[in-house]
């Protein structure tokens, strides 16, 4: 009954559920791809202007397919009133929003690395020595997408309108996500990469800031 | 299927209000260990909202909720199912994997057999590997049953827990619902109109307009506590 | 009533003591002549708007803590004052900005900053807007001022440093270039008129706010009847 194993038997449902239908996992990995089409109509892109527009495409669309995929994250709990059971059930309420951002991450990551091939074919730029950077800053800016967005998505199930109340809450919130993720990737995306440090160091600590926020606060977000 | 130590509730002077409107007002009201009350009043009355208070769901607005145990006021964390209007359990997995699922956030170990008899007990033993969608009203609330029944519960809450339930259902639910009242669960029970489950209650409480009216330990009749009980 | 008569001519006397100040006794840029001025009006703004939008935070962390609504009414009331607070600075930036450089806008750090401060309390009223029932409607706002408010440090911050991956001229100056000491003593004297400016508007809107409470609650209770 600790926290520990109460997330991962939330993340078991999560990831249970989600693989079953892949309904969430393909309409953001379509959305992503038609992004990507539409993108390559607002530039020339070649392969210079792709290193240098491609990392903001890139988490541009990362942040609104984000924006849509986290709607059913509490939408889903509230058809059978399920998240009244898993109140009664856990011992700590953080478990619910650990395990639900714990499986946000995952399934961004996934459609983003998806992605990562495609863009590379499409914008003719070539990601193979950088993998494992990448790999790293799109952690870093998936967690912290995550933790926003998994608490932003329990506020606006409650309220109306809430297809589009939750963009509005979360793009302005995610700016530095934005920002510092593009300018990293861009430095991995130059035709001399590097790395810049600064900007990962940045990344960890929106993270830890607003995982502490989430643990915090976190049992007033599902609050009847 | 519930354990034989019962809890019992006491609710003192509880509001709760959403915005200007009190759902309920100044209401006391003490559930003996092993009591199974039945909860009447009209639709709006506040009945679910005690019901939700008392799982501890919604936070009343003043007043406190305590639960005891042996005669012994304070009783921590008394083990508490509660049966709802919705089923409570997700559509998209099998009967058995929604239990297991809550077993297991209980921190039951090893819950699989405890699972496979709950759901024998139930009556749903061949369908435990259906998924939830393609069950009928009757056989979800089978579920949501067996899902509070999870943790040998000492107070069953059950809110309506007749509707839907076609004639056979709502027998077995009756037939169930005494069987644990015998074995010692307390029941706290609101009701609207199912006459089969009012017949095994022990006491009778009327809501109206967010407080408690009329009480068959107070000497009211029971039938006329419990009448209308659907308008 | 004589309180806010008081009140009222404090802030006016202090609000022409500063436009005195401003005019008469800041020495002219040599550069930019007298448009610099609105300087004294728009950096003390924006340190007024964080002030209101720091006091809405406080009030959020009380909100979700203690659930009295004056917890509420003053954190809406401070939002809303912040808000128009910041939008001074995003209104003088570009009247300052035209002039002297040509351009309407500059992504500047903290002009952008502003910009997204200014998005983020926007999203907190309509949030507030789409949410009915008064309790609910308190604690999901406070939680959204919460995180809004712990963001607004990591906003100016990588802003901040995107600048200086991505150089872009600057209004008012650079954070280095050192300020005339008679010039930084008049805008500091020019924060206090917006200071109290600042509170009174938040008492006004908070007035308002209780008066629009116990106006729906003598509402609902008739319609209840």
């Amino acid at each position: 009954m600790s926290l520990l194993s109460n997330t991962t038997a939330l993340l078991g449902k999560e990831l249970r559920t989600e693989f079953r239908s892949r309904e969430l996992l393909m309409t953001t990995v379509i959305f992503i791809l038609i992004v990507m089409v539409l993108f390559s109509f607002t530039f020339d892109p070649s392969s210079a202007e792709s290193r240098r527009f491609g990392a903001g495409l890139l988490w541009l669309a990362f942040l609104f397919a984000a924006s849509l995929m986290l709607q059913p994250c509490f939408l889903r709990e509230q058809t059978n009133d399920t998240l009244s059971a898993l109140r009664l059930s856990v011992s700590d309420p953080f478990a619910i929003l650990l395990a639900k951002l714990a499986a946000n991450t995952l399934f961004l990551l996934v459609t983003e690395l998806l992605m990562l091939p495609v863009f590379s074919i499409l914008y003719n730029v070539p990601v193979a020595k950088i993998f494992g950077q990448l790999l790293l800053v799109f952690f870093l800016g998936s967690f912290g997408v995550s933790i926003a967005g998994t608490a932003l998505s329990a506020i606006s199930a409650q309220a109306r309108m809430r297809e589009l109340l939750l963009p509005l809450l979360l793009l302005p919130l995610l700016t530095p996500i934005l920002v510092v993720s593009t300018e990293v990737t861009a430095g991995l995306l130059d035709a001399e990469p590097f790395v810049r440090w600064k900007g990962v160091g940045f990344l960890a600590t929106f993270d830890v800031v607003f995982l502490t926020a989430l643990w915090l606060f976190g049992e007033y977000l599902l609050e009847e | 299927m519930s354990s034989p130590d019962p809890a019992g509730i006491r609710f003192a002077q509880i509001d709760k209000r959403y915005g200007g409107l009190f759902a309920l007002r100044g209401v006391s009201l003490d559930v003996a260990e092993g009591e199974a009350l039945a909860l009447a009043g009209r639709n709006g009355s506040g009945k679910t909202t005690l019901l939700r208070i008392a799982a501890r769901l919604v936070r009343p607005s003043a007043g406190t909720v305590r639960f005891t145990w042996n005669g012994d006021v304070d009783c921590a964390n008394p083990r508490v199912g509660f049966v709802a209007h919705a089923t409570m359990v997700y559509d998209e997995l099998t009967a058995e994997e929604n239990l297991l699922l809550f077993a297991r956030l209980q921190g039951i170990e090893a819950p699989e057999k405890l699972v496979k008899n709950l759901l024998r007990e139930v009556g749903l033993g061949e369908r435990g590997g259906s998924l939830v969608r393609t069950f009928s009203r009757g056989m979800r609330q089978r579920v949501a049953i067996a899902r509070a029944l999870l943790q040998r519960p000492q107070i069953l809450l059950l809110d309506e827990p007749g509707t839907g339930l076609d004639p056979e259902g709502v027998a077995w639910l009756a037939e169930t619902l005494r069987a644990l009242r015998d074995d010692g669960c307390t029941l706290l029970m609101s009701l609207h109109g199912e006459s089969e489950i009012a017949a095994l209650a022990t006491r009778a409480v009327r809501l109206d307009a967010g407080a408690v009216v009329a009480d068959t330990r107070d000497g009211a009749d029971i039938r006329s506590v419990m009448a209308f009980a659907g308008s | 009533m004589l309180k806010r008569v008081i009140g009222g001519a404090v802030v006016v006397l202090l609000l022409a003591a500063a436009a005195y100040a401003a005019f008469f006794i800041a020495p002219t840029d040599s550069r930019q002549g007298v448009i610099y001025r609105i300087i004294f009006l728009h950096v003390p703004s924006a340190w007024t708007g964080l002030v209101a939008f720091f006091i809405c935070f406080v009030a959020n962390i009380a909100y979700v803590l203690k659930r009295t609504p004056r917890w509420d009414w003053l954190g809406v009331s401070c939002a809303e004052v912040g808000l128009v607070f910041t939008s001074v600075v995003l209104v003088t930036g570009p009247i300052w900005a035209h002039p002297v450089w040509g351009i309407w806008w500059t992504w500047d750090a903290r002009l952008t900053s502003t910009f997204v401060l200014w998005l983020l309390y926007v999203a907190y009223l309509m949030l507030r807007t789409l949410v009915e029932e008064p309790e609910r409607r308190a604690l999901l706002s406070a939680l959204f001022g919460i995180f809004a408010f712990i963001d607004v440090p990591l906003v100016f911050g990588s802003i901040r440093w995107w600048r200086t991956q991505h150089p872009q001229p600057v209004i008012m100056g650079e954070p280095g270039s050192g300020l005339d000491p008679v010039m930084l003593r008049v805008l500091l004297f020019s924060w206090l008129p917006m200071l109290a400016l600042m509170t009174l508007l938040i008492l006004a809107r908070y007035r308002l706010e209780a008066m629009r409470e116990d106006f729906e609650l003598v509402r609902r209770e008739s319609e209840a009847a």
